[in-house]
């Protein structure tokens, strides 16, 4: 089946079942998105489907029918995106392992919404645990975004 | 390409071969309070050069030899030694080093000794010695007990500043130019004309020098990044999803596998049906692996779902089978023959106990999982006679050990590649997850394997923080304290955890009464026992260790007590309180919450104290009682760990310690039926989510303490802090966890 993601479009050959997660990770080589829970509960796996968040781990690929953004194709270390930029200046990561999602959903909600409130920040980011505890820093991080977005000409 | 990224790939050079042009620099420097005459018989013959810094032709690369498990050790390791090596921040490459007992850990082992850390007498510091030379002789390379800081503060500063010096040495040498003249920026020594010579030049010419044994270290004032922000070495590759964890590496030929062992922890497999897996698509091969099964395939998910297919017969577990039973078990230890320790005896407890007026309480802990976001894996190769282990752990040489005695190869042909960690708590202070991986590699050799847990195998073979119990006794006069009487009941991690090590473990376990016995309070009449649990479940150390569980259980009943007695709970602390430090982070946490003012209706604030890893933490937890349940609404914290090395990284793991110690206490619990944990997933093992997450303000107090590390002391005020504020806005007083068990949250 035909995949597109970050830009580039993949042949892969696989069981529809097959989550997306295991797909981008163990086929195609994207190991942003990471496995935590594989039942949608942690979020370590999200990714952009049709500019969408979803949790990889338990979309079938079978299902996939937009183009797939992981955190790879989002910003990359020499061209940070905006939201990542914030993630650095607020030095929020500690092991790090969530961020990738963690970045993934703040980027879905920035997008969908320029100036979220609180509790919209609790509405779209309460799916994605950190085992940390970073969440002082993601909440600081994304007002952070938020006001940089906003403050781009379109 | 990030950095990181590239010293992971690095990192699999190292411990194939010495680095071709590069030198080694280290110094041995033992630097203590000379009082113990055993440090002296150590002798020359001893010391080894433990290289921390080494060149090449493409620059410093700075050894930080603790696992960063998200705490940022390397980061602040490397920092240490490129203050005084005088290199710029983003020039600076780090690597984990290889597994060597040059490396060892100092601070860790002392942390078991029975000298509480406010002790700075004669005997308690001849104690912290020995503990320290005995780590050196056995070579103990761990990552725990929050001492990496505290550990490598002076000999990681030392041995960057030695290495500045052959350096300087060798420019003077080739340049003719008197040494004192020379001067050091950002990686290159600079003569008085402004000629550069970079540190890659004048290697090869100072690995002739010897380096100096002693050092002159720079004072704070000139400190470039030492107490000031740093940006972690890590923070581009971890926010950009190019970090390489264990779970991460990709090989040429590599095959993918995981592993399903008895959900009884320990339990044994009598036998196993793989037909049907074994016809899955991409199976490769099951293979019996101690205890259990492993499926290798061609990629994860096949693996995953081919081990649901294995019919596997399971033995009993080892241990009781129901919570029921094990908590019957804890209740039934509070005898004079499990009596295991009695570390604090003050005053008369049983006379001030006599009489009327005795206020007592039962308070009970569940067992928790460690769960780290990334579950158990290794990357293993077995191929012409060498293995090569890719992984993280805080035990590196045990690890090696391990995979030799599984192997059966001599250990000098065990190479371990040290990986970053999402996460760990004090679960990879176990190599379980080594042993299996390399069982794997023995039954299929030449491809590189990467074995990943899957979550529910994650969270059903932990090695959780031990249950326990509480009885406690109380008597209040005159608005004040006059007696507590704390009987802990648990089983020994410490003997437990250092058990799998194979090594022997002597006296009473502090850990089982850590957080409460060495508590600085004086109550007339006070009295701290454990009584040590015959183990059930295997346990192990998760994050702040015996303390996790005694800061709630001693905290909880002296803020009873307190009530009892109609004294303010703070207050009542500070005035209870004879260590400085510790009365000032009370003192602190007051301010800070504006203690005594009214907290507003349906409001209550609750006040907490540990003195855990020689750090003492204050907490005051803020909580409305809403009609949805109670909120916290903030939190505020106060900790003295001496100097703050880094104020930005410092009250991130404040800040993640307290949501960890609030989560768990809120609900999490690992529970037993058949001699299986029920909770398999983060569904029903949730923690703390971000909209339950307060503001947490934190400040640092510095009396002038001696430097410690931060990851775990504000762990074990979080609960006891949210349970006293429960108390002060509802009136109801929880002396169980999970909090939730008895009371909503919002």
């Amino acid at each position: 089946m035909r995949l597109i993601v970050n830009g580039k479009t993949h042949e892969v050959d696989v069981e529809d079942e097959m989550p997306l997660l295991w797909v981008l990770r163990d086929v195609l080589g994207v190991t942003g998105p990471k496995y935590g829970c594989g039942i949608a509960v942690c979020g370590a796996c999200t990714v952009h489907v049709g500019g969408e968040p979803v949790r990889s781990c338990s979309l079938p690929v079978g299902d996939v029918k937009a183009d797939v953004t992981t955190i790879e194709g989002l910003g990359t270390p020499a061209a940070l995106h905006a939201v990542q930029k914030a993630w650095v200046e607020h030095q929020v990561a500690q092991c790090g392992y969530c961020q990738s999602g963690q970045i993934i959903s703040a980027a879905a909600l920035l997008s969908a919404n320029g100036n979220p409130s609180d509790d919209d920040i609790d509405e779209a980011m309460s799916g994605n645990l950190c085992r940390c505890g970073t969440y002082p820093r993601i909440r600081a991080a994304i007002k952070t975004a938020a006001r940089e977005l906003r403050g781009r000409p379109t | 390409m990030s950095r990181v990224g590239t010293i992971a790939r690095r990192t699999f050079l190292i411990g194939a071969a010495a680095i071709a042009g590069g030198v080694a620099f280290g110094v041995y420097a033992y630097k203590r309070e000379p009082i113990n005459p055993l440090l002296k018989d150590l002798g020359d013959g001893q010391v080894a050069l433990t290289p921390y810094v080494r060149i090449d032709q493409t620059g410093v690369t700075i050894i930080t030899p603790r696992a960063d498990l998200g705490q940022g050790v390397a980061s602040m390791l490397a920092a240490l030694v490129a203050e005084e090596l005088d290199i710029a921040w983003n020039d600076i490459r780090i690597d984990f080093g290889p597994p060597s007992g040059a490396y060892y850990n100092g601070i860790a082992a002392a942390e078991g000794l029975p000298v509480p850390a406010t002790d700075s007498g004669f005997k308690a510091r001849s104690v912290r010695v020995v503990g320290d030379a005995v780590s050196k002789f056995l070579g103990l390379q761990i990552t725990g007990g929050s001492s990496s800081v505290a550990d490598a503060y002076e000999k990681m500063r030392i041995a960057g500043a030695a290495a500045r010096e052959v350096l300087l040495q060798a420019a003077a040498l080739r340049t003719g130019i008197p040494k004192h003249q020379l001067k050091t920026r950002d990686g290159s020594v600079i003569t008085p004309r402004g000629e550069t010579l970079s540190y890659a030049s004048l290697a090869a010419d100072a690995a002739k020098i010897e380096p100096p044994r002693r050092v002159r270290l720079k004072p704070e004032t000139e400190w470039r990044y030492l107490g000031k922000p740093m940006q972690r070495i890590d923070i581009i590759a971890k926010s950009t999803g190019t970090a390489t964890y264990g779970i991460d590496i990709r090989m040429p030929g590599m095959v993918y596998a995981t592993v399903r062992a008895n959900p009884a922890i320990g339990g044994s497999i009598k036998g196993y049906d793989a037909s049907a897996a074994e016809k899955a698509k991409g199976i490769i091969a099951v293979v019996p692996i101690t205890g259990g099964i492993g499926v290798i395939a061609d990629n994860t998910w096949r693996a995953f779902k081919a081990a649901e297919l294995v019919k596997c017969d399971w033995g009993p577990a080892p241990y009781p089978p129901s919570s029921a039973a094990m908590f019957e078990t804890v209740a039934s230890s509070f005898t004079d023959e499990r009596q295991d320790s009695r570390l604090k005896d003050e005053g008369d407890v049983e006379t001030a106990l006599q009489g009327g007026g005795v206020i007592e309480a039962e308070y009970k802990v569940p067992y928790l999982a460690h769960a780290p976001l990334e579950p158990m894996n290794a990357v293993v190769q077995l191929k012409d006679g060498r293995l090569d282990i890719w992984t993280a752990t805080q035990i590196p040489l045990f690890v090696v050990a391990t995979a030799a005695e599984v192997s059966g190869l001599a250990a000098e042909n065990v190479y371990l590649h040290s990986l970053m960690s999402g996460g760990s708590f004090g679960r990879r202070l176990e190599d379980d997850y080594v042993r299996q991986a390399v069982e794997l590699a023995k039954a299929h050799r030449g491809h590189p394997i990467k074995m990943i847990w899957t979550r529910e195998e994650d969270m059903t073979h932990d090695f959780p923080r031990p249950l326990g119990m509480a009885r406690m006794r109380g008597a209040v006069k005159d608005a004040k304290v006059e007696a507590y009487d704390l009987k802990v009941a648990c089983p020994s991690v410490t003997a437990s955890q250092i058990g799998r090590l194979h090594m022997p473990t002597y006296g009473p376990d502090i850990a089982i009464v850590a957080g409460a016995w060495d508590q600085p309070f004086r109550i007339p009449h006070y009295r701290v026992t454990g009584y040590r649990v015959p183990e059930l479940v295997p346990v192990s150390s998760w994050r702040s260790v015996g303390a996790s569980a005694n800061g709630f259980l001693h905290s909880g009943f002296l803020d009873e007590l307190i009530h009892a007695a109609a004294a303010d709970p703070l207050q009542e602390l500070i005035r209870l309180c004879w260590h400085g430090p510790s009365r000032k982070v009370l003192e602190a946490v007051g301010e800070m919450s504006k203690w005594g003012s009214d907290p507003g209706k349906d409001r209550g604030r609750g006040v907490a104290f540990t003195l855990s890893f020689g750090v003492p933490v204050a907490e005051v937890v803020e909580v409305s009682n809403t009609p949805r349940g109670i909120r916290i609404d903030k939190v505020f914290v106060a900790a003295d760990v001496g100097k703050v090395l880094d104020p930005v990284n410092f009250e991130n793991q404040v800040q993640g310690a307290v949501i960890w110690g609030l989560g768990h206490a809120i609900n999490c619990e690992l529970t037993f039926k058949d001699g299986v944990a029920e909770q398999t997933n983060f569904d029903v093992y949730q923690g703390l989510r971000l909209n339950q997450a307060p503001a947490i303000e934190v400040r640092a107090v510095d009396s002038g303490s001696p430097i410690r590390g931060i990851g775990e002391p504000p762990v074990p005020p979080a609960a006891p802090a949210l349970a006293n504020a429960i108390f002060a806005a509802t009136g109801k007083r929880i002396r169980e966890l999970p909090l939730n068990k008895h009371i909503d949250f919002a």
